[in-house]
């Protein structure tokens, strides 16, 4: 039982450092992407090829002078970011970065828990992150963080309703809250986003939207609000602002990656699990193909955090309307038309082929009749 | 030194349910003790944590989690949302006219009265450890019985919220000649 515990600790410590760790990278990943895209050179003073940046960044934020504004909300203004960090973090507790690992005769969870309720979990932890922001806004005593911090707020909610409507087709196909069960039904190449694609196109966007990434940085846009909410702030308050939104980005991607890539799972994973046990023996063979899985889940999640970045390197800013519009009037009937489909589809029996067929009717009824009324309509006016 | 004694050998599920106890008073207290309203909205998150907690320890992580969703994410974001728009720097001087400090005192006075008696009269039914069923609040269980025991009361109440949305939007509708902005 003891060392049963002593790993669990460790593992849970481990994912601890390795999100904070990650956080730290993308910030370099994301300049250097940055630089490639705009053709630059990006960051390469700080030691070779310029990865000890991220290390300079934080020293320099720590030694700034840290500023609280005199009208401000002294208490409410340290623990706005400090709130943004720890709902941040708190959320890759019920990612599963792996199957079991056999220690002493016993199998232990690659995750820090395993809830039956992990989504929604992760799903009430996102809805907390606005508080960081809402706070840290207000408290500032300035318009435009207000500005920004009402922005963010109206964004969340707005996008967490597709977000979970999206969700619900995925729980509707696997009858379990448990990341875990998700991410096993999806066993080898099954994934999820071949039964889902319009599902993952939606949850994408819903998270670029969570992470307040570049389509949606409304809340900070600065040639409207100056930096948004995080105007008055300075020295390491920021950073944990900038470095919340690096952590979000992380998280996000694993969820990504787990609910809808299959996880830890890659095509042809038994015939590996099989090989390994076969020439390392029961224990280290498993112990072996855990490793390849959470391997593998990670490099979904560089893949996912890549996109992102490019994402928000190519794309201009949403305007504010435009914003809402497409939460409200295109992404929540998309998702709702998206969960019947997949309803339907789960009661047919053969869910892969009729929730293309589902889809490719509402494409049909979406291009081809929809057009004719809204002509009509316009011409009514 | 009795007292003491009591304290040495409280368990870790006491420890926690004193810790969210003593946690969730002081945050109900702030909430309404606090003169400035954005205070008291974030008293009230803590309180609402803290109740998640003590749920978790009750072995209900559905209702736990659907606490902090709905009321912690939803509602209270939209409380603050609220507040930050109006600009409450006035102080509200009700409490300085006596009329309405007595007519207070004695509404609180009754609904306390009235909680002691129930909870004096409430039946408490005590659970053997033996043959209780751990998963009586998980969330596999609640559904079942949320959808075979409480059908119809489910399927009213989702025609009532649906009721209230489209009242909603109906509300928030501009009408024709409103201002267009």
């Amino acid at each position: 039982m003891d060392t049963v515990l002593i790993v669990k600790a460790i593992i849970v410590v481990a994912i601890f450092a390795i999100s904070m760790l990650m956080a730290l990278y993308e910030t370099y990943a994301e300049r250097v992407i940055a630089a490639f895209i705009q053709d630059r050179v990006g960051p390469d003073r700080a030691g070779p090829f310029g990865i000890l940046q991220p290390l300079a960044d934080g020293g320099k934020l720590f030694f700034k002078e840290d500023f609280i504004p005199a009208k401000a909300d002294k208490w409410l203004f340290i623990l706005g970011p400090a709130v943004a960090m720890s709902t941040a973090l708190l959320s890759s507790a019920v990612i599963p970065f792996g199957d079991t690992i056999i220690v002493a005769g016993q199998k232990i969870d690659v995750q820090g828990m395993d809830v039956n309720i992990g989504i929604l979990w992760i799903f009430g932890i996102v809805s907390l992150g606005v508080y960081g922001i809402l706070i840290g806004g207000w408290a500032s005593n300035n318009k435009y963080s207000l500005y920004g911090a009402i922005r963010a707020a109206s964004q969340t909610i707005s996008y967490e309703l597709a977000m979970g409507i999206s969700l619900l087709a995925i729980i509707l196909m696997t009858g379990s809250l448990s990341v875990k069960s998700i991410v096993l039904g999806q066993h080898g190449i099954d994934w999820n986003i071949f039964y889902q694609p319009m599902g993952f196109l939606l949850f994408l966007t819903c998270s670029l939207a969570e992470c307040n990434r570049t389509p949606f940085d409304l809340p900070e846009s600065e040639n409207e609000l100056v930096a948004g909410y995080h105007t008055e702030y300075g020295s390491m308050k920021m950073g944990l602002y900038l470095f919340s939104e690096y952590v979000n980005m992380f998280i996000s991607s694993a969820v990504l990656a787990s609910l809808y890539l299959g996880g830890f799972n890659y095509p042809g994973m038994d015939f590996v699990y099989n090989k390994l046990v076969g020439s390392f023996g029961e224990v280290t063979g498993h112990n072996l193909a855990t490793a390849i899985g959470t391997l593998t889940l990670f490099l979904k999640i560089f893949f996912f955090i890549f996109l992102f970045m490019w994402i928000r390197w190519t794309l201009p800013r949403f305007r504010y309307d435009q914003l809402m519009n497409v939460a409200w009037k295109w992404m929540m009937p998309v998702a709702i038309v998206n969960l019947i489909i997949t309803a339907a589809a789960e009661l047919s029996g053969k869910p892969l082929l009729y929730n293309w067929v589902g889809l490719a009717i509402f494409g049909a009824i979406y291009f081809g009749l929809f057009p004719i009324f809204k002509k009509k309509t316009v011409s009514a006016n | 030194m009795q007292y003491l004694e009591l304290i040495k050998n409280l368990s870790f599920v006491q420890w926690a349910f004193y810790f969210l106890s003593i946690l969730s008073l002081f945050g109900a207290l702030g909430t309404i003790l606090s003169k400035n309203p954005i205070h008291s909205v974030v008293y009230l998150i803590l309180t609402f944590f803290t109740l998640s907690g003590i749920y978790l320890l009750l072995n209900a992580q559905f209702l736990a989690a659907v606490n902090i969703i709905v009321y912690a994410g939803a509602i209270m974001v939209l409380f603050l949302f609220v507040l930050m728009f109006l600009n409450l720097k006035k102080e509200s001087n009700e409490l300085s006219q006596n009329s309405m400090l007595i007519s207070a005192a004695i509404a609180g006075g009754l609904l306390g009265l009235i909680l002691i008696v129930a909870i004096k009269k409430a039946e408490t039914i005590r659970v053997n450890y033996n043959d209780f069923d751990a998963k009586t609040g998980m969330i596999e269980t609640l559904g079942k019985v949320l959808f075979n025991n409480y059908m119809l009361p489910f399927e009213l109440v989702s025609v009532l919220f649906l009721v209230a949305m489209s009242g909603a939007v109906l509300l928030a509708k501009r009408e024709k000649g409103d201002s267009h902005f």
